[in-house]
């Protein structure tokens, strides 16, 4: 069983959130309860209270305990994001002002990121000049990518449909436009996708040779 | 009366000259007040243009390299020229020395000098607005290597940041000997107001993490000029060395925005309560521990950015920690409420209205810095609603609030209180209309500093602009109604209006040139009155 990342990121906002709002309500009654109660009117005289070590202390380790609550939550969430499985497919992301390329393990090039469904796939991600940073928020993650590294990230793509890819780290004039989607297809669709776009740049030769080239140079790079 | 005021003293100069050159904390309190209000008021524009852009997506008002320079502009102002020097240059300034019982700062030379750095960094700002690539369009951050390709006037801007750091360290030094150094007789460490605790571990802040800013800054400008290849991996530099480096110092910055805010908290909720702060020390500790841990947690502006999961994982940890100072001061604070005589007069309102939004910003703080929601949402619209939740809600508000709590001690004139709160409730649903709606965007997936965005998001958007609408009436009739009330022929003598009990109270108003004839002598902690009944239970 895989985990699931969207539901656990939700289930600590939905934490964290719960827990911050009975804080708030509760420093914001308190306080509307004093002004309220305690006023000019009501209670002409105040009572000369400088302090109380127990409550000092009560609020500092509940509090403690409470956020030590959420690091967990998000810590054991994190763990998942960054433990790609190993039966996850790859595909490498190129960010370049202003579009992303994914290119599959064939060799295949494409501007929309095409994916079975059902089969986790781990991001090898990196830019072509300056920081951006890959967002699916359907999927809740994002990782910059940024020139010089590889970093990667990994997600589950459970059921068909459109998603949307966003560029999350600014990158100048059009930055807003630096958008792609996910398609996730049937894992039978998406083979034969696959195969028909190797087929069609097979024909290309021009292109193959450069891609040959290519891998020849990366071959001699690894050496 | 047998004393002259700071604002009608006449020295070597007259006119302008005589506030320019001016060495008085007063006058230096007051040019900062002039300037950074000013900053304040074209920033803010700045802000109502953009929402105007994001009104409808694709063009509205502007092209996208002016909206990607608006936003750059609307940030480095309002951070560089109203945050950061923000409570310490104003109140600081003129409340500091004041209540420690000195007559000055310790350096006064060097404090206008740290005047004409931060006018001279403004000037160079505007400057690099015409010269050159053009405005800066990299956002305030200045990440590399966008910062080292754009063709925008990069390289002056963070000049100017870097000149502007040097007022900020100044200041720091001379607050921090004025501290040690200029406290009046009996004035122990605990008996210090508490908004000079907040003053001092921001003061620490400004002088130890703004030089590792201004190298950063200088790496930039290298960089740009002659390519040296520290940050650009082209030339085998590290860009990531640049974001550690950046937050370094703009981490902590946070808290020289915030710290001085709590301090001035400090001070309102037990005058307007008639009563001795509850948990003095706590609070006093809190804001030493934020500015301690608050240098260790920088790594959170960076969990996207590939670092090691393991870093990631201690910066988290530390984050949420670095949480707990604060909450104490807000428990402290409403506490001190508890069985007090409350008066809801405006300064107060200020604070009421702070802890309820700072409260939302710091909260909100926390969904930021645990690990896996923050990979979700970090540079989204949340991060948006978070910041102005905390510095706008946090220290914009307060600047605000320190404004009409000591404008009668400042100016020795009175503003219309009525108008004061309406202007203030004004704020208060503008500002939530405004950021709220940017929760929400963030967490449906609205990246930050989008020029257009697909039309699901329209209705948020549409939303924010009206907010902003509502938030800058409330400013502006803030903004008028002080400056009526400065304008207007009456004088407003009361030494003690609200019945505060720190040494700024029992001054004169407007206080004279060098505030006290005989230096004070000090027996008893800041919010003592003797007046009060004695809990039940005290031995």
């Amino acid at each position: 069983m895989r985990p699931d990342i969207v539901r656990q990121t939700d289930i600590t906002f939905i934490v964290i959130v719960g827990i911050s709002f009975l804080l708030l309500a509760l420093v914001t009654a308190a306080m509307f309860y004093f002004i309220y109660k305690y006023s000019r009117k009501k209670n002409p005289v105040a009572t000369d209270i400088t302090g109380n070590t127990t409550l000092e202390i009560l609020w500092t380790a509940i509090p403690l305990v409470l956020v030590m609550v959420m690091f967990f939550f998000g810590y054991s969430g994190f763990k998942q994001m960054r433990n790609a499985p190993s039966d996850a497919m790859t595909v490498k992301v190129t960010g370049r002002m202003w579009a992303w390329s994914y290119e599959y393990d064939n060799g295949v090039k494409s501007d929309t990121l095409f994916v079975p469904k059902g089969i986790p796939i781990k991001l090898e991600l990196s830019s072509a000049d300056v920081n951006h940073s890959f967002y699916m928020p359907a999927f809740r993650v994002k990782e910059d990518v940024i020139p010089g590294r590889k970093n990667y990230m990994w997600f589950d793509p459970k059921e068909e449909g459109r998603y949307q890819v966003e560029c999350a780290e600014y990158c100048g004039l059009s930055h807003s436009y630096m958008l792609s989607q996910v398609l996730v297809l049937p894992a039978e669709k998406f083979n034969t996708w696959l195969a028909e776009s190797k087929l069609k740049e097979n024909a290309d030769t021009t292109k193959m040779q450069t891609d040959t080239i290519k891998s020849k140079q990366d071959t001699l790079k690894t050496k | 009366m047998d004393y002259v005021s700071y604002l009608d003293y006449k020295g070597k100069h007259k006119g302008l000259l005589g506030w320019i050159l001016s060495t008085d904390h007063k006058r230096i309190a007051i040019l900062y007040l002039v300037s950074l209000v000013s900053f304040f008021l074209i920033a803010m524009t700045i802000g109502v243009l953009m929402r105007l852009e994001m009104l409808t997506p694709g063009k509205t008002i502007v092209d996208p390299q002016t909206y990607n320079a608006l936003f750059t502009l609307h940030g480095v102002i309002m951070i560089f020229l109203f945050i950061i020097p923000g409570i310490p240059v104003v109140f600081g300034n003129f409340f500091l020395p004041i209540m420690l019982g000195a007559k000055d700062v310790a350096f006064p030379r060097l404090n206008l000098l740290s005047w004409y750095l931060y006018i001279g960094g403004a000037f160079l700002v505007v400057i690099s607005l015409f010269v050159g690539g053009g405005p800066i369009d990299t956002g305030w951050t200045f990440y590399v290597p966008y910062s080292l390709r754009t063709q925008s006037n990069v390289t002056l801007a963070v000049f100017a940041a870097f000149v502007i750091g040097f007022s900020s360290i100044l200041t720091g030094l001379n607050f921090i000997v004025t501290i040690h150094r200029m406290r009046c007789p009996g004035m122990t460490w605990f008996k210090m107001p508490l908004f000079v605790w907040g003053l001092y571990s921001t003061s620490w802040i400004q002088l130890l993490a703004t030089p590792v800013l201004g190298i950063t800054l200088i790496l930039i400008m290298l960089e740009r000029t002659f390519g040296i290849g520290i940050f650009d991996p082209a030339l085998g530099g590290d860009p990531l060395l640049y974001q550690h480096l950046f937050w370094i110092y703009s981490h902590p910055a946070v808290y020289i925005m915030v710290l001085p805010a709590m301090g001035l908290v400090s001070e309102i909720i037990p005058t307007f309560s008639k009563k001795d702060i509850f948990g003095y020390g706590p609070i006093a500790m809190s804001s030493l521990a934020i500015a301690f841990i608050g240098y260790l947690v920088w790594g959170h502006h960076m969990f996207s950015t590939g670092i090691s999961d393991t870093s990631r994982a201690i910066f988290s940890f530390l984050t949420f920690i670095v949480a707990i100072p604060s909450g104490v001061k807000i428990f402290n604070w409403v506490a001190t409420m508890y069985k007090g005589s409350i008066e809801t007069r405006a300064p107060f309102m200020f604070v009421v209205a702070f802890i309820v939004i700072f409260s939302i910003g710091g909260l909100t703080g926390l969904v930021l810095g645990s690990l896996n929601t923050d990979i979700h949402l970090t540079d989204t619209y949340f991060v948006v609603a978070h910041f102005h939740y905390v510095m706008f809600g946090g220290m914009g508000l307060l600047f605000f609030g320190g404004l009409h709590y000591w404008f009668p001690k400042m100016f020795g004139k009175m503003y219309n209180e009525r108008a004061a709160k309406w202007g203030l409730l004004l704020f208060v649903i503008g500002f939530n209309t405004l950021y709220f709606p940017m929760f929400i965007m963030g967490y449906l997936g609205m990246p930050r500093r989008y020029y257009d965005y697909l039309p699901e998001y329209q209705i948020y958007h549409v939303i924010s602009t009206v907010g902003s609408w509502i938030l800058v009436t409330g400013i502006l009739i803030l903004v008028i109604n002080l400056i009526k009330g400065l304008l207007s022929k009456e004088k407003y003598l009361d030494p003690n209006p609200w019945g505060g009990t720190t040494l700024e109270w029992k001054v004169p108003t407007p206080p004279e040139l060098e505030n006290f004839q005989e230096i004070p002598t000090v027996e008893h902690g800041p919010y003592y009155r003797d007046n009060l009944i004695k809990p039940e239970n005290s031995h």
